[in-house]
């Protein structure tokens, strides 16, 4: 199982998922992600998913997880880059990552981030 | 025509792989061919979670009128589905999951047919054509 790595800039985590993601993959993500927000206090989470070629219900559900964890620790998530073929697929199959914000890009959900968009 | 094993996550990426190589070798858009992998890869955790592991079946085929699509078989020899009509409605799940696995993945192809009967396995065939 390949593991994604989590880089602090700032008082942001940035995660890249530049994998072909396995369920496996997600869950630790999740746990890497809540361990590292515990020891940082970071207040954000970006995760750029621009090479990611598709969301299932189960990365999908796993995502919309991590912004609920990530808030539990004061801090916002932003998913960036998704494509829109994968924007169409995860509307079709009906899930609307409810409570996590999304923005074009990584410069974008920074913007967001620090309330200067 | 390819027969893959379902025994574990990394051959759920391997289905993956597989379906997006098919899809876009018959010529189906790109939307189109992300629908169908993020399908298969909804079925073939469902092999491998609920089915307990089993095969993914992936050829190309040709209707009638000349149109080309990708089909792919899932069959595992799991505890099977008491009531597949239940099974294919939103929300309708076994336990953790969202329930949008099955329902879902059926929205996201052409042709969708689930066969199964408890005790004696699960297999679904999906089929998603060119435009």
């Amino acid at each position: 199982m390949d593991r994604v790595p989590i880089v602090k800039i700032g008082r942001t985590l940035f995660v890249s998922i530049q994998i072909d993601l396995e369920d496996e993959s997600v869950v630790r993500l999740q746990e890497d992600l809540a361990d590292e927000l515990a020891a940082t206090g970071a207040t954000g989470v970006i995760i750029d998913i621009t090479a990611v070629e598709i969301v299932d219900s189960f990365i999908g559900r796993m995502l919309t997880m991590i912004g609920s964890i990530s808030r539990l620790f004061d801090a916002e998530t932003v998913i960036v880059g998704m494509r829109p073929a994968v924007a169409i697929t995860l509307t079709e199959l009906g899930l609307s990552l409810h409570g996590v914000r999304t923005a074009l890009n990584a410069e974008k959900g920074l913007a967001l981030l620090n309330g200067t968009d | 025509m390819d027969e893959l094993p379902i025994q574990s996550g990394d051959d759920v990426v391997r289905v993956r792989h597989q379906a997006r190589v098919a899809a876009a070798g018959c010529g189906l858009s790109l939307v189109d061919q992300t629908k169908l992998v993020t399908a298969a890869s909804e079925l073939a955790r469902n092999t491998l979670v609920h089915g307990g592991g089993g095969t993914a079946r992936i050829e190309v085929v040709r209707s009638g009128n000349g149109r080309s699509g990708v089909k792919i078989g899932f069959a595992d020899n799991g505890p099977g589905i008491g009531d597949t009509e239940l099974a294919l409605t939103d929300g309708w799940s076994t336990g953790n999951g969202l329930g949008l696995g099955l329902s879902g993945a059926r929205r996201l192809v052409d042709e969708f047919e689930l066969s199964s009967e408890p005790g004696a396995g699960t297999t679904v065939v999906v089929v998603k054509w060119s435009r």
